[in-house]
């Protein structure tokens, strides 16, 4: 950073670097809870405060066993493995049919469209314990509930706005003229839509799929009231922990959680910059 | 696929009459047809093209997500049990006027004692006991002790008629005489009709108690003798029947009728009543049936009321709830509160953070709008977990203070399980929901703004009070409204850190739907904070507009 300009006067100065400090403690507080999580998650002991060891930096301080523990425990497996169950299969259907009404949506003569796109929207507005109350009532009147088919189509419900918002923003660039010229050129529909439009709207389908993984991924409130026992997810599992004996695994998990979500964030992140890209904005 | 109609004109439909004046032939399309009336079809099947591709999801959304809503609707005061347990009572109980603070008439008790017979028998009077309990206390235990004694209530009949006849408590003559001649057991019980005209409650009583044997137990009526309320029926229509109509009698088993009547004029009898307080003292008391009478129609407001801290008085009139139960409006101010003390510090934190990434170069600020994003990516319960950590009493928060010396090692503080720790993890989950919205608008405030203000001789403080905050006002309502939205409706972090005074009126909707199983209020509860926040995001769509809403 460049530093104030040269002919601040020093009242200036100090509030020009008064400010920054400011933001640094903000910065700090936003993101230091979410780090210190990664060194507690190897301490040796079963603590959630650096031992006098850590802060030696001692060897003797620092394990795997949190990880270990994670690895091994058929709790914390069966979890991971519901998660990696249900998580995949509610995101390909979330992108398959919202992918589908964004394409329909942004069509000029659409009846209705305020309405419908409130309708789609609207299970990223209703408070989570709304929306799982009501389907916790709904989903066990038609015996869906505790089911892994129930749990996935939930969160496909909530995956849906994240996919309408990224894909429909992405259309909105979309040159038209593209598939008026493959149809001239012979192609039928299907083939222009997987051979001209697919490929453009390819980075907002797969950010918007990532919204949805990372909803349906995290999600907890929805799965304990749709799910049973048989479909604890990760986040689930956690939940329980903290409530009941929080043990330092979770702190392990989190870690790992932490990192899938800093790939997740750098992967939207390129594919919105090479959209920028693509559309000719600047890539910033 | 998506313009495949490309090849149809764009619809002008007023376009050709503009053009060419009124008297010549209307446009022709290539294949003859008018162009006004091709165009319109054009202009449909696009219409239904478009509709095609949205209504997969539009049918999917509505069954998995907007079909449970309404559901939910539905439940907060729909409140059938009642009357569908309790058929008869309900209509028994029309006539009785909770006002005169009499009981009610002995055909009421009659009639609660044939309800309840059956309901005992399938097993779903501890269900109505538990429904009117929240309305009374005292009903649920009341049902559940007379359940188990009221398949004897008419006993002394039974014990006379028995006397009489050994026959009257067996399984077979009873079906011989009530039952349809064609009826066979796998099929439901049909009374014969010569003999439901001649004696219309026994018919009735004896087929109620048919029925719910098959229904509840799959029991065969032929094999099962008929339960004591039967034969207070039976007795009671003997004593109306005439005797000549009872000789005139010609169905099968007609010769016990003509014995029984003959002899039950000597009988000795009991008022229901009696019998009902022989089991509990509680029937006495004409609040319980004002209770059942008030709560007897299919829909009613009653969770509603209660979810105010009001509730229907046995007289029908809406009334403030006793004191020791208003924990609602204290919830919902609790609720709203936090969600403001939340908004505040958002506001508080996110505004400089916003501020200084708009004015940072591009690279810079994109950088730091990384560090914001990062949060807003992990993981939820990692954050809460994170918080939970720093703020236990033996957490890193504390261990530092201690270290310091600012805090003695006997005095940690407390700032778990209560208020403060709920408002500083929830600051800190929805800050990125400030300050991104912020970003947004101040990225567009032009500087050369603030630069005139300076040069016309405003002073730093006047240049950003009277030039730059105003126009980042949008940025601040957009993040408090997204914010405030998105607090009210919390539930995982309060019920992790929130302890008792800090969480919120979703905690008690989760209360009430896995542990308290009272549904129906839980619902109410439910329907109440999703009015307010769609009344919210209606103020959000008229000030920002939901097409608005970006994702990082």
């Amino acid at each position: 950073m460049s530093g104030p300009p040269i002919y601040a006067t020093t009242p200036q100065r100090i509030w020009y670097y008064g400010f920054r400090v400011l933001c640094g403690v903000i910065f700090f507080f936003l993101i230091a809870p979410i780090l210190i999580i990664i060194p507690l998650s190897f301490n040796a002991e079963n603590f959630f405060t650096f031992t006098p060891e850590m802060l030696r930096f001692d060897p003797e301080g620092y394990s795997l066993k949190h990880y270990r523990d994670f690895f091994t425990n058929p709790d914390w497996q069966q979890a991971l493995w519901n998660s990696v169950r249900i998580a995949p299969a509610a995101t390909l259907l979330a992108v398959t049919l919202g992918t589908l009404a964004a394409i329909g949506l942004s069509q000029p003569h659409v009846p209705y469209r305020r309405a419908i796109m409130a309708i789609l929207i609207s299970p990223m507005i209703v408070p989570l314990i709304i929306s799982a109350a009501g389907m916790y009532f709904f989903y066990s009147r038609i015996g869906l509930q505790g089911t892994y088919v129930g749990v996935v189509l939930a969160h496909a419900a909530l995956g849906i706005p994240f996919v309408i918002i990224t894909v429909t923003a992405t259309l909105v660039g979309f040159d038209r003229s593209l598939t008026r010229a493959s149809a001239s050129l012979g192609a039928d529909p299907v083939t222009t839509f997987f051979k001209v439009q697919m490929p453009l709207i390819l980075p907002g389908v797969i950010s918007g799929g990532l919204f949805a993984f990372i909803t349906s991924f995290d999600e907890v409130v929805v799965v304990i009231f749709v799910g049973s026992a048989n479909q604890q997810t990760l986040p689930w599992q956690m939940f329980t922990g903290l409530r009941e004996q929080i043990s330092p695994t979770i702190l392990a998990v989190a870690t790992i959680l932490v990192a899938i979500s800093i790939l997740l964030l750098m992967t939207v992140e390129l594919l919105r910059r090479r959209s920028e890209r693509l559309r000719g904005m600047s890539p910033g | 696929m998506t313009d495949a109609a490309a090849d149809a004109p764009i619809p002008k439909p007023d376009a050709g009459d503009r053009a060419r004046p009124e008297r010549q032939e209307p446009l022709l399309a290539a294949d003859g047809s008018p162009l006004k009336k091709s165009l319109q079809r054009s202009l449909r099947r696009q219409k239904l093209r478009a509709f095609g591709l949205v209504a997969p999801l539009l049918l999917f959304v509505l069954v998995t997500f907007i079909a449970p809503i309404a559901d939910m609707l539905f439940r907060s005061v729909e409140n059938q049990i009642v009357s569908e347990t309790l058929p008869r009572t309900v209509v028994a109980l029309e006539q009785w006027d909770p006002e005169q603070d009499e009981l009610p008439s002995e055909d009421t008790f009659l009639a609660m004692a044939y309800d309840l017979v059956e309901a005992q028998e399938l097993k779903i009077h501890t269900r109505l006991g538990t429904r009117l309990n929240y309305e009374t206390t005292g009903i649920s235990s009341l049902f559940r002790r007379t359940g188990r004694g009221v398949d004897d209530f008419g006993e002394i009949y039974l014990d006379q008629f028995e006397d009489l006849n050994p026959n009257w408590d067996e399984a077979g003559p009873w079906v011989d005489l009530v039952a349809d001649e064609g009826w066979e057991h796998p099929a439901p019980f049909e009374p014969s009709e010569r003999f439901a005209a001649l004696m219309s409650e026994t018919a009735a009583a004896y087929a109620s108690f048919a029925r719910a044997i098959q229904q509840g137990s799959d029991d065969n009526p032929r094999e099962e003798e008929p339960w004591a309320p039967v034969h207070m029926a039976l007795y009671h229509d003997l004593m109306r029947t005439d005797p000549g109509a009872i000789a005139a009698y010609e169905g099968p088993r007609a010769e016990m009728l003509r014995e029984a009547r003959a002899a039950v004029e000597g009988f000795e009898s009991q008022p229901v009543r009696e019998m009902f307080v022989a089991e509990e003292e509680d029937w006495l008391d004409p609040e319980v049936w004002a209770t059942i009478k008030t709560f007897s129609p299919p829909y009613t407001p009653g969770y509603f009321l209660t979810s105010v801290d009001l509730k229907l008085s046995p007289d029908g009139e809406v009334v403030a709830q006793d004191e020791d139960q208003r924990i609602y409006m204290l919830l919902f101010q609790r609720t709203l509160f936090m969600s403001l003390m939340i908004m505040g510090c958002t506001i508080l934190l996110g505004y400089p953070i916003a501020y200084l990434i708009s004015n940072l170069p591009l690279r810079t600020a994109n950088l730091l709008l990384i560090l914001v994003l990062l949060p807003f990516w992990t993981s939820l319960l990692v954050r809460t977990s994170a918080w939970k950590v720093l703020l236990q009493q033996q957490g890193v928060i504390n261990d530092t203070l201690v270290w310091i010396g600012l805090v003695a090692d006997d005095a940690r503080l407390t700032m778990i399980n209560n208020q403060f720790g709920t408002i500083v993890a929830m600051t800190h989950i929805l800050l990125p929901f400030m300050i991104l919205p912020l970003y947004s608008v101040m990225k567009t405030i032009p500087p050369s703004y603030v630069r005139a203000a300076k040069s016309l001789g405003a002073t730093n403080w006047t240049a950003f009070w009277r030039v730059y905050f105003p126009q980042s006002v949008p940025g601040i309502g957009a993040g408090c409204i997204l914010v405030f939205i998105l607090s009210i409706g919390y539930y995982i972090t309060p019920e992790l850190v929130g302890g008792t005074t800090g969480t919120f009126i979703s905690n008690r909707i989760a209360f009430h739907i896995s542990s308290s199983l009272n549904w129906g209020l839980a619902a109410a509860l439910g329907t109440i904070l999703l009015v307010v926040v769609l009344v919210l995001y209606w103020v959000y769509d008229r000030i920002v507009g939901i097409d608005n809403v970006s994702l990082g």
